[in-house]
């Protein structure tokens, strides 16, 4: 067994390997060298895994690569493969995430995008096409834009029915359809917008992240700018979760990939003070969907530690026991074989990481 | 002939050419010049230019050695034997 990590960053993309023990990682060389990698995908549903990734140059534009070698090589269409459309009147910042449709979808991907929209591409990821209805929702000219930009951040589709996706924005907040794209509700009721003079409002919540297990369907779990959340009917209703976290601030939300109701997160102290809690480089994990959490820090740095843990820099991979993965924008990267019991640091001194993505081999 | 000046970064989308040339080009501005572009190194064409055909921010087009940005922009002129220079901005950090 390999175990793959990607690792995107503020100045290119790292590939690190290593064995079913996943304690000693060999980083490859830098690709896309001075890009922000914002997004980086697994799509396991082929004989070798297709690997993608959202490269962004500062100066010549955002694209998607995909590599057919487990990170070797990588390649990308020549014809752009995201574009909005001429009557749009807009053009492409960033690709924020890639993810992979459900198996009955062989060659679906899904990427979220700044300014906020989603794509959708059925052919693996060479070319997309824009969710027009989602695009024309009457909301849109309302969706407002966080420190990182206007984006849709999380798209998770239904495991089983084609016709769900929930996406989820900052700002703007949940949607959902249920017909395969052609409408769209807003789906943030209890989610707390407490930058607003009503702060339960329809949308335009700053959502964060938000994860779920497929086993689980009607369950997610939602990071909020302030609050931590979950929703037992599929995303119609949320609930407080944050209790028994030190802050209900942070960026990240990340699935066990084995075990519904296990999830796990970096809470960041507050919006105007954002570093970890108590200056303490630790993981929290529920293993009752939100009901108490665990503070996992064996082997992460013991003196004060100042990063940030971004939405797309934690995740985990499939192995059993499942192994979990983040980085920090201070460039450090740590695994835990066990679940989050104990970590070790992958890599360090690379720049700001902003996603990773975890692939068994 | 249109002239074209690719920089070091964007040669790879250029067949590996520093210097391309459009030869019977019946361009009659940078426009048109970009378009030919687009239709012979589509994957260069979208270093250049975004969704909607606008020049990125952080990409500068000379033509004759002038910036197009205090010309005539995508309308700037162009003759038989211009030549047009794609300079990356300085930018970043």
């Amino acid at each position: 067994m390999t175990v793959l990590l990607l690792i995107g960053t503020a100045k290119g993309l790292f590939v690190a390997r290593s064995d079913e023990h996943r304690k000693s990682w060999e980083i490859g060389p830098v690709q896309f060298p001075m890009t922000g990698v914002y997004s980086v995908g697994v799509d396991p549903r082929g004989a070798t895994p297709r690997l993608l990734a959202g490269v962004t140059s500062s100066h010549y534009g955002p694209t998607v690569a995909v590599s057919d070698d487990l990170g070797e090589t990588w390649r990308e269409p020549e014809r752009a493969p995201i574009a909005f459309p001429a009557d749009t009147e807009t053009s492409l910042e960033r690709v924020w995430q890639l993810t992979p449709g459900p198996a009955g979808q062989p060659g679906r991907i899904y990427a979220g995008v700044e300014p906020s929209a989603l794509f959708v591409s059925d052919d693996g990821g060479e070319s997309f096409e824009l969710v027009r209805a989602l695009w024309d929702h009457p909301h849109r000219p309302n969706w407002g834009a966080g420190f990182g930009g206007q984006a849709i951040h999380t798209v998770l589709p239904h495991p089983e029915d084609p016709n769900r996706v929930l996406v989820a924005m900052s700002t703007g907040g949940v949607y959902r359809t249920a017909d395969g794209g052609a409408s769209w509700t807003a789906s943030n009721t209890g989610v707390k917008a407490y930058f607003f003079p009503d702060p339960y409002p329809e949308f335009g919540q700053c959502v964060h992240k938000v994860a779920g297990h497929p086993a689980r369907p009607e369950q997610f779990f939602l990071q909020n700018h302030h609050g931590v959340y979950r929703s037992d009917d599929a995303g119609g209703t949320w609930q407080s979760i944050a209790e028994g976290l030190p802050t209900d601030f942070g960026f990240t939300m990340v699935a066990h990939p084995h075990r519904p109701g296990v999830v796990y997160t970096f809470p960041i102290e507050a919006d105007g003070r954002r570093f970890p809690p108590d200056l303490k480089c630790r993981v929290f994990r529920s293993d009752d969907a939100g009901a108490s959490w665990t503070p996992l820090s064996d082997g992460l740095p013991e003196g004060p530690f100042f990063p940030s843990v971004l939405r797309d820099a934690m995740c985990v991979d499939t192995a059993e026991p499942a192994g979990v993965y983040f980085g920090s924008r201070s460039g450090e990267v740590f695994a835990s074989a066990d679940e989050g019991q104990s970590w070790q640091q992958v890599a360090a001194h690379l720049p700001d990481v902003l996603c990773v993505r975890a692939a068994v081999v | 002939m249109i002239t074209i000046l690719v920089p070091g970064a964007l040669r790879a989308d250029a067949g590996g050419e520093g210097r391309l040339q459009l030869e019977n080009a019946d361009a009659t501005t940078l426009g048109d010049v970009l378009d030919t572009v687009a239709s012979r190194w589509p994957l260069l064409h979208r270093r250049i230019r975004d969704d909607q055909g606008q020049i990125r921010r952080y990409v500068n087009v000379f033509v004759d050695g002038e910036d197009c940005r205090h010309a005539g922009g995508l309308g700037t002129p162009v003759r038989d034997g211009t030549e047009v220079q794609v300079i990356p901005s300085v930018a970043g950090g």
